[in-house]
């Protein structure tokens, strides 16, 4: 493909991003659609297009200006800019603001003789300024030309005079216009062949100048029969190609193989666009016209994909459709069952509640069942959100004659991810999972604060709402939340999810801030039972009452326990690891900041840990064992299949960027502070770390990550990795109701952003820092973390305090070095980032700081320079 | 015989050389904000803006350009990187502009005569023109790809102003260096072939992009090819790659480049790559025996260096390339050569 790309023989120019040729395009100039016209343009690139023609030629548009912005946007795209532009006008004014915009190499379509010969030369000067190769239409003063002659003759004549002006000979591409054949015309019988002939004629006698042709044209007369368009479009090019013809403006996802063509067609076209004589009654023209007529409403597609189930009664494609997740013919079928309802009296929501929940039904019992799983189950919902789609402009349309207490849907469900945290993946699984098992969800995004989050709780009149959150700050947030629900008055039931969250935190410390029903919910699979729960008129007191007795008893059990018994700062610090200092790691090989703007995906990729991308996806079990599981094995096959098809396209066209930093900074241990060294005194930054405080058995220490670090001098280092350009992706699979691979697309950037950490850590053992330059590890290893050193990240067991990251972010330049920043309560963003300091010592380890006094508690605010409620906001998961 | 005819005829018998760095030479110098502002009376504070030295102190500017030549440049450029309205506003000197300008061509033609006159070895001016801090094909703003900071129109006048008076302090050529952006490089080619069209006389342009990454592209993401083809209208003196990093890295890129272009190849890379402290420390030698290997490979005319180079390296260069053959300057087959980000060439 790619050699193919950098010099072809046949060119093939996508015709998708012209307004005339497209009237998805044009629909979307229109509405000023900007970012899904840049996806047709790429998709029109993925399709195989080598050179993308632009043109906004349309009465009502202000074409110079649409020409110039869908350039410079198409331009922030490496994906489709890769490709040259042909900037195509009839317009002069609308082509030269083109010129302007476009960096490359260009083609400007077109130019002619139309008004003269001065004009056309004071054109074609012009391109040559801006350095663009041009189209000349074989158009002269009188008009277009039709015959041979006239094509030849007046494309002879532009080459001439171009040529003595100075014009490259090859930057030269004659149109000899392709007119409509078999229209019933006899003068119209010669003009597939007349432009054949001519481009055989003009390729003699312009050397080194090229020709083109818009092929749609061709088959005008066939409009709406796809097959035979496609048949003409495939038998002139086989011919046109060897007479010479270089380009052609055409669909480049539409042309059949000349070969497939079924011979009966194939000849009947050959005889109408080559003139050959036909024996028998009928002319040419009139056969081709007579056979089109059993090919209309086919399509190749079609064809293909009728599988047997495709013969089945539409409510059992319906559901067939959705239990296997194909969304193929979802829009046709909901349309064919939409119509049968009308026609019956039915309206068009008995789709919805008829045939598509009973559906989803099959679904929902088998997820509850466990014979289905979650991604399967996303995929569903995918096939029918695109059903429900379809289906939505008529609801409307019926509701606005509704009364309005009709116009309710099984229960309102308010979705947010908390102030301060920006994961979504769970909550977006959890809405997904929702909406199809009919639930109407308001997902707010995430960072979305309590005010917020109320406010559209009352203005929807939802029914529940939800709270998702990874880090552990989120619990707080949470807390927050269900204060300010109660302070308002409110009694709706409050959903708790999340990874850091649990019963024990539901159970103590958001529940009591809160008079209504609060439920911890553990996964996407209990989320529906939940909300039937807390819906129904008869088991909701009793599902409300059980769970409130279940928190009580988790509390009295946690009042009952006699917490772990904790030393004075002191002792702990006593008890201190004391680590064989004389082994620490020799300075670095390459001391300082070394950024990497684009590591390779392909090589991160062998880096990839698979466990928790199936854990993302509630499948339980380790990689690679996870794929022949007795139980979930076929699911988790078919997924990590999937992820690898995604892991292709994203590698293959560099969806991500994969950004990462890392510094090595000379340092002393001074007592539970690691202070880093600057050239000024002034500017030494400290990183206070915690320290265990819970009493050990035996002789086991009370371990502090600065226990590590030489008191007499020594090195540490940090690091930070994030992964963009996930948005557009996203955003496209969102557009096109794709959760499953946007959720698929969002777990495998979050692995990505791992497996970018373990190999930067790689690197910096073996050449950045450089103390095992001979390590031999395979993955397994490295995910079994047997290698010499630690990445200790902010937020996590060792070094629980998130607030550590801004100091971090501040020594690695994070923000400008890898594009990453921070929330108000840590987070980073892209999500899809890692961040952690280096500890080089053979004897350094993980451990969990756990529980701390509030001895440690002052101490710490004291060395973090903050006060002691900020201390306590920030380490509260860690204190009583 | 037109500066073009010259310097053709000239780079077919040997290897030339360029000159090196003014912003290192300067610095060592250690002048102060009254060498700087001189006697002009600008509002703003002038130390750092190099350029305005040709009117406020041009002895400097003269002294490094007579060391170049000393080391034995064949081809000295005008310390004029930053002499446009755009650049120079940050020192509030945007009407200095042509003056600098003027002055520079001047300093460097009046030493070129010199030198010329008293070796008979032929000297040329190549008259420098950065890439502004603008650019044309990508926004600042990531909320908002489609924005840019300035049009090609309002570029392309700024950098007719900066060629005009080059022109008029006697340069035999416009040098479009450090490219960091191609659309930048085309209202460049645009400014000169409007120049042309008013003067009525030829005006050669030496083209030399920079590359931002190893893979060799650009800031606006072209490669090497890709370039060639959106800017090879400009009928280029020479073309080439500057700056970017140091010899050792840019390497493949002068291959492929040199392969490709139907003209003279210039190119000059920085010494090395910045130590840890932001300095290059690369020694005239290594450079020297670096850039050498292109020149035994058949793959440079011209040779010089960027950031970081002094007289020391320029004279290594010189002697390294004594006697080796220059480039023959090829003749590609002749084909329709396209490019988005990417060449796109159609077969013959």
């Amino acid at each position: 493909m790619s050699e193919q790309i950098a010099s072809a023989r046949f060119i093939n120019i996508g015709e998708r991003t012209n307004v005339t040729g497209s009237a998805r395009f044009k629909k979307l100039i229109m509405a000023d659609d900007y970012a899904a016209a840049v996806e047709v343009a790429r998709q029109q690139v993925e399709n195989g297009a080598q050179v993308i023609d632009v043109n906004m030629d349309e009465g009502l548009l202000d074409a110079q200006h649409a020409m110039t912005t869908f350039l410079k946007l198409i331009s922030a795209e490496p994906d489709i800019a890769r490709v040259p532009v042909m900037i195509d006008s009839s317009k002069w004014e609308v082509i030269e603001a083109g010129l302007k915009c476009v960096s490359g190499k260009p083609i400007v379509n077109s130019i002619s003789m139309k008004e003269g010969e001065e004009p056309f030369l004071e054109q074609a000067r012009k391109c040559m300024a801006y350095g663009a190769a041009v189209v000349v239409m074989a158009f002269d003063e009188v008009g277009q030309a039709d015959s041979k002659q006239r094509k030849v003759e007046i494309c002879k004549r532009a080459y001439d005079l171009l040529v003595s002006e100075g014009f490259p000979p090859e930057d030269i591409i004659f149109d000899p216009n392709i007119f409509a054949v078999a229209t019933g015309i006899e003068d119209h019988d010669r003009y597939g062949l007349d432009f054949i002939e001519a481009v055989r004629e003009i390729k003699t006698q312009c050397p080194h100048a090229k020709t083109s042709g818009g092929l749609s044209n061709l088959s005008f007369s066939f409009r709406g029969n796809e097959t035979v368009r496609r048949a003409m479009h495939s038998v002139f090019l086989y011919h046109a190609i060897p007479a010479g013809l270089d380009m052609a403006i055409v669909n480049a996802g539409q042309l059949d193989i000349y070969d497939n063509i079924d011979p009966t067609l194939r000849d009947a076209c050959e005889d109408v666009i080559l003139m050959r004589p036909v024996e028998g009654e009928e002319s040419a023209t009139e056969r081709l016209i007579n056979l089109a007529e059993s090919y209309k409403g086919k399509s190749v597609a079609d064809e293909k994909a009728a599988e047997e189930w495709r013969g089945w009664p539409v409510e059992k494609r319906l559901e067939h459709a959705l239990v296997k997740g194909i969304d193929a013919h979802i829009v046709d079928d909901t349309e064919i069952m939409r119509a049968a309802t009308e026609k019956a009296g039915g309206r068009p929501i008995e789709v919805i509640e008829g045939p598509l929940m009973d559906g989803m039904n099959v679904v929902g019992d088998l997820f509850g069942s466990g014979k289905m799983f979650l991604p399967q189950v996303v995929k569903s919902a995918r096939v029918m959100k695109k059903a429900v789609a379809h289906l939505i402009p008529y609801i409307e349309k019926e509701k606005e004659l509704l009364p309005e207490t009709e116009r309710t849907a099984k229960g309102t469900i308010i979705m947010a991810t908390v102030k301060g945290d920006v994961h979504d993946i769970g909550k977006n699984i959890v809405g997904v999972v929702l909406q199809c098992n009919g639930y109407e969800v308001i997902d707010m995004g995430v960072m979305v604060p309590w005010q917020d989050i109320l406010k559209s709780a009352n203005d929807n009149k939802a029914d529940m709402i939800g709270l998702s959150g990874l880090i552990t700050p989120s619990l707080d947030e949470m807390v927050t939340v269900a204060e300010e629900m109660q302070r308002s008055g409110m009694t709706m039931p409050l959903l708790i999810g999340g990874a850091t969250t649990s019963k024990v935190h539901t159970a103590l410390k958001i529940d009591p801030s809160y008079e209504g029903p609060v439920i911890h919910v553990l996964d996407a699979s209990r989320a529906v039972g939940v909300a039937s729960n807390l819906l129904s008129d008869t088991r909701r007191d009793e599902f409300v009452g059980e769970t409130a007795g279940e928190y009580v008893k988790v509390r009295d059990a946690r009042a009952g326990k006699t917490p772990s018994v904790l030393l004075s700062i002191e002792e702990a610090r006593a008890n201190y690891y004391d680590a064989y200092l004389s082994d620490k790691p020799a300075p670095p090989l390459q001391p300082g900041v070394h950024t990497f703007d684009d590591w390779d995906l392909a090589d991160l990729r062998d880096y990839i840990d698979w466990t928790p991308f199936f854990r993302a996806w509630e499948l339980h079990g380790n990689y690679p064992a996870i794929l022949t599981d007795e139980v979930v094995g076929e699911t988790a096959s078919q997924l990590f299949d999937d992820a690898n098809a995604m892991l292709d396209q994203i590698i293959a066209e560099k969806w991500l960027t994969a950004r990462g930093v890392a510094g090595f900074w000379p340092c002393a241990r001074d007592g539970d502070d690691v202070t880093i060294h600057r050239v000024r005194r002034e500017e030494n930054v400290t990183l206070p770390f915690l320290r265990q405080q819970v009493k050990k058995s035996r002789d086991r220490a009370n371990m502090c990550l600065a226990d590590f670090i030489d008191p007499d001098g020594d090195w540490i280092g940090g690091f930070a990795v994030g992964i963009h350009g996930i948005e557009p992706h996203s955003a496209r699979f969102q557009a096109d109701k794709d959760d499953y691979s946007d959720i698929l697309l969002k777990a495998l950037a979050d692995r990505f952003a791992e497996a970018f950490a373990e190999r930067l850590h790689k690197h910096t053992r073996t050449d950045l820092w450089g103390y095992a330059p001979g390590e031999q590890l395979t993955n397994q290893a490295l995910i079994k973390e047997e290698y010499r050193g630690i990445r200790p990240a902010p937020g996590y067991p060792a070094c629980p305090d998130h607030s550590l990251k801004p100091i971090l972010f501040g020594l690695l330049d994070a923000e400008r070095n890898v594009g990453l920043t921070l929330t108000e309560n840590f987070a980073m963003w892209p999500t899809a980032a890692v961040s952690g300091f280096y500890f080089g010592h053979p004897e350094s380890e993980y451990f969990g700081v756990a529980r701390i006094g509030r001895d440690q508690l002052e101490d710490y605010a004291r060395r973090r320079g903050v006060d002691l409620e900020t201390a306590e906001r920030w380490l509260r998961p860690n204190l009583d | 015989m037109s500066a073009r005819d010259r310097l053709n005829a000239a780079a077919k018998k040997r290897v030339l050389i360029f000159d090196g760095a003014f912003g290192t030479q300067i610095q060592n110098r250690k002048l102060t904000e009254e060498d700087y502002a001189g006697s002009l009376g600008l509002k703003a504070d002038q130390k750092g803006n190099n350029d305005i030295l040709a009117l406020t102190r041009p002895d400097v500017i003269e002294d490094i350009t007579r060391s170049y030549l000393d080391a034995g440049s064949d081809v000295i450029s005008t310390n004029t990187f930053s002499a446009n309205t755009i650049s120079q506003a940050d020192y509030a000197a945007e009407d200095q502009v042509e003056a600098i300008n003027i002055a520079s061509g001047k300093i460097a033609r009046t030493l070129a005569n010199e030198y010329e006159a008293k070796d008979g070895k032929p000297r040329f001016v190549a008259g420098a023109i950065g890439p502004t801090n603008k650019t044309l094909s990508l926004s600042p703003d990531v909320e908002d790809p489609g924005f840019r900071e300035i049009d090609f129109d309002e570029l392309t006048a700024v950098y007719k102003q900066q060629a005009a008076a080059l022109i008029e302090g006697g340069c035999d050529f416009i040098l479009i260096e450090t490219v960091f952006d191609t659309l930048n490089c085309k209202a460049g080619i645009m400014a000169c072939k409007q120049l042309e069209a008013e003067l009525g006389r030829d005006i050669p342009v030496m083209i030399s992009m920079t590359l931002t990454d190893l893979s060799g592209r650009n800031l606006s993401g072209h490669t090497v090819d890709a370039f060639w083809n959106a800017v090879r209208h400009a009928k280029p003196v020479t073309i080439g790659l500057n700056c970017s990093f140091g010899a050792d890295q840019l390497r493949p890129h002068v291959q492929s480049l040199s392969a490709l272009a139907d003209t003279l190849l210039m190119a000059y890379p920085n010494a090395g790559l910045p130590n840890e402290l932001g300095e290059y420390d690369e020694l005239p030698e290594t450079t020297a025996g670096l850039v050498k290997q292109w020149a035994e490979n058949g793959q440079a005319n011209i040779l010089g260096g960027c950031c970081g180079s002094s007289p020391a390296h320029i004279k290594a260069i010189a002697d390294a390339v004594k006697g080796l053959p220059p480039r023959k300057v090829p003749t590609p087959e002749i084909a329709m050569r396209l490019a988005g980000l990417e060449s796109f060439v159609v077969a013959a």
